[in-house]
C-alpha cells in the first residue's frame, strides 16, 4: 500500500536508484529484522488504549457513558478512533506491515533452508581440538559412522573424517511458527468477514427463532446476509439459579446456574431437550448460543380507567446490584384507555424493610416485591421516534399519578393497587426469570485453533532444538571428536560429553562383537 | 479435617510462608555481604568481548570473610526450602477446603505464582551458580504474599459458576507456571542491571543472563499456551475466542513484548544491557495485567475478588 508514495518520490531519492531500486530498497527494510522488532513494539503500545478507553465492540454502553459526560473530549478521542482500536484504520496499517514483514522474511527463509535441508554437512576442519567442544577418545571412524547414523544424525564422510549435523527441525519449527501466525491473522479474517453475533432476551416461557428480526442486537459479517442463519428455535421452558446462602463473605455469590431449554435444529426437526449453562453452550448446525446473563421479569396485569385489561404479561427488568439483583422496570402501556399509562418499577428479589424504605438482600426470589410508580399522559410512541422499552426519559406528557413517595409500600405477589384519579389499576401477578443469550457463528475459529497449535509445536521446536554438528578424525591411534553448536543456549556441552562416551563404548562393544 | 479447620490452615501456612522467606532473604543477604568474592575471571573475558564496558573498577583487595558467613548462607537455603514446603501446603489445603484448584481468585492466583517462582529459583540454583538470586527471590516472594494477604485475601469459598470449569485447570494452571517462571527471569534481569562489572559476590552477569534467558525461553511457550488456552475457554464461555477484553489486550501486549525480547537476542547488537531492558518492559506489562487489569481496569476477567 505504500507501494505508490514510493513511486512518487523515486525522484528525489538517492542517485541511481530507479523505481525498482526504491521498491526493493522498500522491501529490504521493511523485512529487516529491526523493522520487525519496531513494528512489534508499535503493536504492544497501539492495544494500549485500547485497554483504557471503553470498546464500542466490547461495550457500547460504557461508550455512550464517555460521550454523555465529556462530549468534546469523546468527540476528539473518537475523532482518533480510540473508541474502535482494534478496528481503526493505524492499527491495521500497523498490523498489515507488520505481517507483510513477516512473508517477506518466511519467503526467503524457506527456500533457504529447504536448501540447508538438502545439504550434506560440511567435511570436518582440520584441527578438530580448536573447537569450542573436542575429546580424544578411543575408537574407530566406522563404528562412530554407524553410532551416529543410528542416533539420527545426518552423516557424510570423507577421507579420514566423519562429519554429523542434527537440529535442523528448530529451523522447520521456526518457520513453522511464523507462517502459522499468517494463518491465524487470515483465520480472524474469515470469521469476521463470514460470521455473525446477536444478542437476545427472552423471557421464561418464550421462544426464540434464528432470525435478523429476533435479535435485539445483530452484527452480521460483511459477506453474511440474512438467509444464512442456521434456522434453529428454542422455547425456553425453565431458569434456575442458586447462590451462596447468608453466613459467608460471598453471600449472594452464584453457585450455579442453567436455563432448560426445547430446541429444534430446524422447523421439520425434532424438538430435543437442551440445558444450557456457563460454560456449555447450545450447538446449532455450527452456530452456538451462550447464555450470558439472567434477571427477573415480574408480571403484571393493567386495567385502563375503562375498566378494560390493557396489558398483561411480562416485563423484564434491568438489574442494578448483581449482589442483589435489585432490579428496575419500565411499564409502558400504550392501549391503556382513556390516557395511556406507564410505570416505573422497582423489582426487590428478597425484601425487607429498613427505616422508611425497603431492600433486596439476597438474589434469589425469597421475598419477591415490586414498588410501583405510576404516570399517565401521552407516550408519544405514534410519532415514530424509536424508543429503549428500558427508558421513560424524554417523555415530557407524562404525569405523575398522585403524590409520588420516595418508597412506596411494595406489592407482593397477587397484590392489586388502585390507581390514584381513577386512571385504572396493577395487579403484580407473579414473578418469571429472564436471559440473555448471545448466539454467534464464526467459520474461522477452527482454522485458528488449528494454527494455534501449529504455532506452539512450531514455537517449542524453535526454543527447545539447536542445531550441532560433530566431526570425527582419525588421529595416530585414536580418534578426535569436535562439536559445535550454532545456536546458543542449551546445554551442548553435557551432550557432547555423553556423545563422546557413547562412541567410545559403542567401539568397545563392537571390537567385542568381532572378537 | 472441616474444610473451615483447612482453610485456616492454609492461612497459616502462607504466613509461615512469609515469614520463612524473610528468613532465608536475611540468611542469603548476610552470606552475600560478608562472605567470599566469588571469582569473576571468566566474566571479564566476557565482557570484553561483548557486554557494555562500564568502566572495570579497581579490583579491590577482598576484605577477608567473616567464618561464620556460610552457615548465614546455608541457614537462607534451608529457610528458602521450608518457605517453600509452607507455601506448597498452603496452597494445597486451601485447595483442600474449597474442592476446587486452587487458583481461582486472585489471592490464590498471587499465592500459586509465587509459590511457581520459588520452585524455579530452587530448580535453577541446583544447575547454575545463582544461589544469590534466592535473597531477591525471597524479597519478592515475601513482599508478593504479604500483599496477598493484606489487599488481596478472600475467604475460601466457591467460585462463580464461570470459573466452575475444567479450564481453570488448563488455563489458569498454565498462566500460573509462566508467570513463576518470568518473574524469575524478571529478578534477575532486574540484578543484572544493578550489578556492577567486576569482582562481586553476587552472581556474575553471564550467569544472570544466561538464567533470564533460560528461564523465559521456557516461559515463552508456556505463555503462549496460557493465552491460547484462555482464547479457547473464552469461545466457550462468552462465545469468541478473543475479544479484547482489556485482560486479553495486556496478555496480548505481554506476548507481543517478549517475543520481542527473543528477537532481540536473536539479532546481533542487542545482547546485554539492552535485550535485559526489553525483558523487563514485557515483565512490567505481565504484572500490569495480573494487577493493574483487575483493580484499575475490569472488564469481564472479573474474577479478581478484589474489594
Ligand atoms: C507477529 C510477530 C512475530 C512474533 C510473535 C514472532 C515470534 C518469534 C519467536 C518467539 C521467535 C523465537 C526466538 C528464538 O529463536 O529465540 C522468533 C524467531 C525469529 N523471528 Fe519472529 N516473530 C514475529 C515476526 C517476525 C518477523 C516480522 C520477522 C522478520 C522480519 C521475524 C523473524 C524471525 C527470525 C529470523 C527468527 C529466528 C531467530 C533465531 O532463531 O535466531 N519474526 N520469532
Amino acid at each position: 500500500m505504500t507501494l505508490t508514495d514510493e513511486e512518487k518520490t523515486t525522484g528525489s531519492g538517492p542517485a541511481g536508484l530507479g523505481v525498482v531500486g526504491w521498491l526493493r530498497w522498500g522491501w529490504r527494510v521493511l523485512t529487516s529484522m529491526r523493522t520487525a522488532l519496531i513494528l512489534l513494539f508499535l503493536l504492544a503500545l497501539a492495544s494500549v488504549p485500547g485497554s483504557l478507553y471503553p470498546q464500542r465492540g466490547v461495550d457500547p454502553g460504557a461508550v455512550a457513558r464517555y460521550f454523555q459526560n465529556d462530549p468534546t473530549k469523546a468527540e476528539w478521542l473518537d475523532r482518533f478512533s480510540l473508541f474502535d482500536v482494534f478496528t481503526s484504520p493505524w492499527f491495521a496499517a500497523i498490523y498489515l506491515l507488520l505481517f507483510l514483514s513477516l512473508i517477506g522474511c518466511v519467503l526467503p527463509r524457506t527456500t533457504v533452508h529447504l536448501k540447508e535441508m538438502r545439504r550434506t554437512p560440511p567435511p570436518a576442519p582440520r584441527n578438530l581440538s580448536r573447537l569450542p567442544h573436542h575429546a580424544d577418545i578411543e575408537g574407530d571412524l566406522a563404528s562412530a559412522e554407524a553410532y551416529l547414523r543410528s542416533k539420527r544424525w545426518r552423516v557424510t564422510t570423507g577421507d579420514g573424517w566423519v562429519s554429523a549435523e542434527k537440529g535442523h527441525l528448530r529451523e522447520t519449527g521456526n518457520l513453522l511458527f511464523h507462517v502459522a501466525l499468517l494463518v491465524l491473522l487470515v483465520a480472524v479474517g474469515v470469521g469476521g468477514l463470514f460470521g455473525y453475533r446477536g444478542n437476545v432476551l427472552v423471557v421464561e416461557g418464550d421462544g426464540f427463532a434464528n432470525t435478523v428480526a429476533a435479535y435485539d442486537r445483530y452484527l452480521p459479517g460483511s459477506q453474511v446476509s440474512p438467509e444464512d442463519l442456521q434456522p434453529f428455535s428454542f422455547t425456553l421452558k425453565d431458569f434456575q439459579a442458586t447462590y451462596i446462602g447468608p453466613g459467608h463473605e460471598k453471600q449472594g455469590q452464584p453457585l450455579d446456574y442453567y436455563a432448560k431449554l426445547a430446541v429444534q435444529d430446524s422447523p421439520t426437526a425434532p424438538e430435543r431437550e437442551f440445558t444450557l449453562r456457563v460454560n456449555e453452550p447450545l450447538e446449532a448446525d455450527g452456530a452456538l448460543t451462550y447464555l450470558i446473563g439472567h434477571g427477573y421479569a415480574p408480571t403484571f396485569r393493567i386495567t385502563g380507567g375503562d375498566g378494560k385489561v390493557a396489558f398483561e404479561g411480562a416485563v423484564p427488568c434491568l438489574v442494578n446490584d448483581t449482589s442483589t439483583y435489585e432490579s428496575e422496570c419500565v411499564i409502558k402501556v400504550p392501549d391503556a384507555a382513556p390516557e395511556q399509562l406507564a410505570f416505573l418499577g422497582r423489582f426487590l428479589p428478597s425484601t425487607v424493610p429498613s427505616g422508611t424504605e425497603w431492600l433486596s438482600i439476597f438474589p434469589g426470589a425469597a421475598n419477591p416485591t415490586v414498588q410501583i410508580w405510576p404516570f399517565k399522559g401521552d407516550l408519544g410512541l405514534d410519532a415514530g421516534v424509536p424508543q429503549s422499552v428500558y427508558d421513560l426519559g424524554g417523555h415530557q406528557n407524562l404525569k405523575p399519578l398522585g403524590q409520588m413517595s420516595a418508597s412506596p409500600k411494595p406489592m407482593a405477589v397477587g397484590d392489586v393497587v388502585d390507581l390514584p384519579e381513577g386512571a385504572g389499576k396493577i395487579e403484580f401477578t407473579g414473578v418469571k426469570e429472564w436471559i440473555t443469550l448471545q448466539t454467534t457463528y464464526d467459520p474461522g475459529r477452527f482454522p485458528a485453533l488449528l494454527a494455534s497449535g501449529a504455532a506452539i509445536l512450531g514455537l517449542l521446536l524453535s526454543l527447545l532444538i539447536h542445531r550441532r554438528r560433530v566431526w570425527v578424525r582419525v588421529r595416530d591411534g585414536g580418534v578426535t571428536v569436535g562439536g559445535l553448536t550454532r545456536t546458543e543456549g542449551g546445554d551442548f556441552g553435557e551432550e557432547f560429553a555423553e556423545l563422546t562416551k557413547a562412541l567410545e563404548h559403542h567401539a568397545r562393544a563392537e571390537v567385542k562383537d568381532v572378537s | 479435617m472441616s474444610p473451615d479447620r483447612l482453610a485456616t490452615l492454609s492461612d497459616q501456612l502462607v504466613l509461615a510462608a512469609i515469614l520463612l522467606y524473610l528468613a532465608a532473604m536475611i540468611g542469603y543477604a548476610l552470606e552475600l555481604a560478608f562472605g567470599r568474592v566469588t571469582e569473576t575471571v571468566r566474566e571479564r573475558r566476557l565482557v570484553t568481548v561483548g557486554g557494555p564496558s562500564d568502566d572495570l573498577p579497581e579490583p579491590a583487595p577482598a576484605p577477608e570473610p567473616a567464618s561464620w558467613a556460610p552457615k548465614a548462607g546455608l541457614v537462607g537455603t534451608a529457610a528458602m526450602w521450608l518457605g517453600w514446603a509452607a507455601n506448597a501446603a498452603g496452597t494445597l489445603t486451601r485447595g483442600l477446603a474449597v474442592d476446587r484448584w486452587p487458583w481461582g481468585n486472585m489471592y490464590e492466583f498471587v499465592v500459586a505464582m509465587l509459590l511457581a517462582a520459588v520452585t524455579v529459583f530452587l530448580l535453577l540454583q541446583i544447575r547454575y551458580p545463582v544461589r544469590f538470586l534466592g535473597a531477591f527471590v525471597g524479597v519478592v516472594a515475601a513482599i508478593g504474599l504479604g500483599f496477598a494477604v493484606r489487599v488481596l485475601y478472600t475467604q475460601a469459598g466457591p467460585v462463580v459458576p464461570a470459573l466452575d470449569s475444567y479450564w481453570v485447570a488448563i488455563h489458569v494452571t498454565a498462566a500460573v507456571a509462566a508467570s513463576g517462571l518470568f518473574i524469575v527471569g524478571g529478578v534477575a534481569a532486574a540484578l543484572f542491571l544493578v550489578r556492577k562489572e567486576g569482582p562481586s559476590r553476587l552472581p556474575s552477569r553471564a550467569d544472570l543472563e544466561r538464567v533470564a534467558h533460560r528461564v523465559i525461553v521456557i516461559a515463552f511457550p508456556i505463555w503462549t499456551f496460557a493465552v491460547i488456552s484462555g482464547a479457547l475457554w473464552a469461545d466457550k464461555a462468552w462465545g469468541r475466542y478473543w475479544g479484547w477484553d482489556p485482560k486479553e489486550v495486556w496478555a496480548f501486549i505481554t506476548w507481543v513484548a517478549y517475543a520481542a525480547y527473543l528477537h532481540a537476542r536473536a539479532t546481533a547488537g542487542w545482547k546485554g544491557k539492552a535485550a535485559m531492558i526489553v525483558s523487563l518492559i514485557a515483565f512490567a506489562c505481565l504484572m500490569f495485567n495480573l494487577v493493574g487489569v483487575n483493580i484499575f481496569i475490569g472488564g469481564l476477567h472479573s474474577y479478581a475478588d478484589v474489594k
